[in-house]
C-alpha cells in the first residue's frame, strides 16, 4: 500500500482548508500521513482540527525556528521526516511558499517536481492546466519521490470518521537552515471574505468600475464571494494587487466567476477561464470577455449588480 | 568590495500577442520573443540600488544571465539598454526541453563560477509560471532565499539585505547577509524605458554566448533525457459552449439573478 505524505498548511492556529483536500487526493493512492510543522506547544491543537479528514496519521515537528527563520528550517524538518516515513509521494498546497518548498525539496531528494496540479491519481501521476487553461497535461515524476503541489479547491474534501493518530518527532535544524531571519510578520488581513484562490464564487471588477468597487463588494458579500480585480484596476490603485486575477496575478477556478466591467484581455482570461460558470457584465458588446461567458449582460454594472442583488435577496427572504 | 549582481532573465513569447491567433491557435512564428515582463522589475530594482552608490564612486556591476536559444540575445539586449553592464547567454541545443530542475542547475553553475554575491530574479516567467526558480537557485547555491520582495534594502557596508516579502499569506520582513537570492514582485517599482543613449550603449555591451561544455555541464544531465518527469498526455481544453448574451434594457439584473438561480449558483 502506498503512503502519501501531505504538508498541513496553517495560519494563526487554524488548519487551512487545503489539508482535507490534499488528504482526499492522497487517499486515492493509499494511506495519508499529515505533517504539521508548528511553534512549540501548538501541534496537538492543530492535529485535533483534522478529526473530520481522511488523514490516518499525523506527524508533528515543533520548533519556534519555523517562524523565525522560515523555509530553510521547514526544509530541514521535511527532509528528515521524509527519511523516517519513506513516503511514495509528497503533496504540498500550491501556495507561493508551498511551491518554493516543493522546488527546493525536490532538489534535496533528487526527485522530480510537478507544480499547480489540479488532479492526482492512484498511480501517482498529476494533471496540470497550462497556458492559461487552454491545455491540460498529465505527467508523472520519473525519478525519486514525486513532489507535487496541488491547487487549493481542486477537489471537494472527503469527510473522515476517525481522528488521526498523533506523534511528535524531533529534528535537527542546520545552521544553513537559519540563513534568513524574520523580524516582523503581519498575516494577511482576512476580511469577512474568503481567500481568492479558495473561494467558490469570485466577483471581479475592472476598468468599468471607475474605481468604485462598492457594487462589486456588495454582491460579493451577499453571495459569500471573494473579490478579484483586473490588472487595469490594480494598476490604477483601485484595488490591492493581491486581488489581481490574470496572467501576472492569481489564477482562479471557482464554480462561478463574475467579471464586472472587465474587457477580458487574454492576460485576464488566462487567470479565470477554467472557472465552471462565467458571467460577464460590460457596456461594450464587443468586449472579448463575452467570448468566454456563459451568460453575458451588455449593460452598466452600476445598474445590473444592485438589481441582481435585490432579486437574489428577495428570493431568499 | 564591489558587489557583483547577477540577474536571471528569460526570453518569452510576447504575452500581448492576442491579435496573432490563427484558427484559434497562437501563431508562434509571428509572435515576437520579448524579455519576460517580470524580469524588468528585477533589473530596475538592481539599478536603483547600485546607481546612487556608483555615483559616489562605487563600482558595483550587473550581469544578466539567461538560458535559451541564440535568438534570446534580442531580449537580453533590452535589459542591457536599461543599464545592465553585460550578459551571459547559455545556449545549447541539448538544453531544449529542460525543466526547472535543469534550468536552476545551469543558472546556479554560472552564478557560482562567476563570483557573484547577489542574484535578482522576477517572481516568475509569463510563459511557464512555476515561480520556483529563485527558490531552487537558493537551494542549489546554499544561499539565503529572500523571495517575493515588495521592497528591498541593501546595506553594502554590513552586506545585509532586507526585504518585505509580500504573498497571499501576508507581509514578512526578513533579512540575511550576502550572498543571497532575491526575487521581486511587480509592484516594487515602475521599470524605466530604455533611453536612446541606453540603446546605443547596449550595442557595444558584451553578450557572452556559452555552450554547456563551456560552463562544464554534461549534455546527458540536461534536456528531455535529464528531465525528472515525463508527460503522459496533453490535450487542448474543449472550447466553451457559446453562452447567452442579453442587452440590458432595465431588467438585466433580474435576468442575471434568474440565470444564477436556475443554475443553483446562489
Amino acid at each position: 500500500m502506498a503512503k502519501v505524505l501531505i504538508l498541513i498548511d496553517h495560519a494563526s492556529g487554524k488548519v487551512a482548508k487545503t489539508a482535507g483536500e490534499l488528504a482526499t487526493f492522497a487517499k486515492r493512492a493509499g494511506d495519508c500521513v499529515g505533517l504539521i510543522l508548528a511553534p512549540e506547544g501548538q501541534s496537538q491543537a492543530l492535529s485535533e482540527q483534522l478529526a473530520n479528514t481522511v488523514i490516518g496519521q499525523v506527524i508533528a515537528v515543533e520548533s519556534n525556528d519555523f517562524a523565525k527563520h522560515g523555509q530553510g528550517c521547514i526544509l530541514d524538518a521535511i527532509t528528515q521526516v521524509v527519511e523516517k516515513v519513506k513516503p511514495d509521494a509528497i503533496l504540498i498546497p500550491s501556495t507561493s511558499a508551498g511551491k518554493e518548498i516543493a522546488g527546493r525539496l525536490a532538489i534535496r531528494l533528487n526527485s522530480g517536481v510537478i507544480t499547480d496540479a489540479i488532479d492526482f491519481t492512484s498511480d501517482l501521476s498529476a494533471t496540470q492546466s497550462v497556458f492559461g487553461g487552454s491545455f491540460t497535461v498529465s505527467s508523472k515524476v520519473s525519478a525519486g519521490i514525486p513532489v507535487i503541489t496541488i491547487r487549493p479547491s481542486a477537489i471537494e474534501a472527503e469527510v473522515g470518521s476517525s481522528a488521526p493518530t498523533f506523534e511528535k518527532v524531533d529534528v535537527l535544524i542546520s545552521e544553513k537552515g537559519k540563513l534568513v531571519t524574520i523580524t516582523d510578520s503581519k498575516p494577511a488581513v482576512k476580511g469577512g471574505r474568503p481567500e481568492l484562490t479558495e473561494a467558490k464564487v469570485v466577483i471581479s471588477g475592472g476598468r468599468g468600475t471607475n474605481g468604485d468597487f462598492k457594487p462589486v463588494e456588495a454582491l460579493a458579500d451577499l453571495l459569500g464571494a471573494a473579490v478579484g480585480a483586473s490588472r487595469a484596476a490594480t494598476d490604477a490603485g483601485w484595488y490591492p494587487h493581491t486581488h489581481q486575477v490574470g496572467q501576472t496575478g492569481k489564477t482562479v477556478s471557482p464554480q462561478l466567476y463574475l467579471a464586472c466591467g472587465i474587457s477580458g484581455a487574454i492576460q485576464h482570461r488566462a487567470g479565470m477561464q477554467t472557472s465552471k460558470t462565467i458571467v460577464a457584465i460590460n457596456k461594450d458588446p464587443e468586449a472579448p470577455i463575452f467570448d468566454v461567458a456563459d451568460f453575458g449582460v451588455v449593460g452598466d454594472l452600476f445598474a445590473v449588480l444592485p438589481q441582481a442583488g435585490q432579486a437574489i435577496s428577495a428570493k431568499r427572504a | 568590495m564591489p558587489m557583483k549582481i547577477a540577474i536571471c532573465v528569460k526570453q518569452v513569447p510576447d504575452s500581448w500577442a492576442e491579435k496573432k491567433m490563427v484558427d484559434g491557435l497562437l501563431d508562434r512564428a509571428s509572435v515576437d520573443a520579448v524579455l519576460n515582463d517580470l524580469d524588468e522589475y528585477a533589473i530596475e530594482e538592481a539599478l536603483r540600488i547600485i546607481e546612487p552608490l556608483n555615483a559616489e564612486g562605487a563600482t558595483h556591476s550587473i550581469t544578466l544571465i539567461s538560458m535559451g536559444p541564440e535568438r534570446a540575445s534580442e531580449a537580453i539586449r533590452k535589459g542591457l539598454s536599461m543599464g545592465a553592464d553585460e550578459a551571459i547567454l547559455i545556449s545549447d541545443s541539448a538544453l531544449s526541453g529542460s525543466d526547472a530542475l535543469t534550468t536552476s542547475k545551469v543558472l546556479a553553475k554560472v552564478i557560482s563560477d562567476g563570483g557573484f554575491d547577489l542574484v535578482f530574479c522576477g517572481t516568475e516567467s509569463t510563459d511557464a509560471r512555476m515561480s520556483v526558480i529563485p527558490a531552487m537557485l537558493a537551494e542549489r547555491l546554499g544561499w539565503a532565499q529572500l523571495t517575493f520582495a515588495g521592497s528591498v534594502k541593501v546595506d553594502p557596508s554590513s552586506s545585509r539585505v532586507e526585504i518585505a516579502r509580500m504573498s497571499e499569506s501576508g507581509v514578512e520582513v526578513m533579512s540575511a547577509v550576502l550572498p543571497c537570492v532575491v526575487s521581486v514582485i511587480e509592484k516594487i517599482n515602475e521599470p524605466r524605458y530604455p533611453s536612446f543613449k541606453g540603446i546605443m550603449a547596449a550595442k557595444k555591451k558584451t553578450i557572452a554566448i556559452k555552450s554547456l561544455s563551456d560552463i562544464g555541464i554534461s549534455p546527458s544531465e540536461v534536456g528531455v533525457s535529464g528531465a525528472w518527469s515525463a508527460v503522459l498526455d496533453a490535450k487542448a481544453r474543449p472550447p466553451r459552449d457559446k453562452g447567452i448574451k442579453i442587452e440590458d434594457s432595465g431588467e438585466g439584473g433580474l435576468k442575471l439573478a434568474e440565470f444564477l438561480q436556475e443554475k443553483r449558483l446562489v
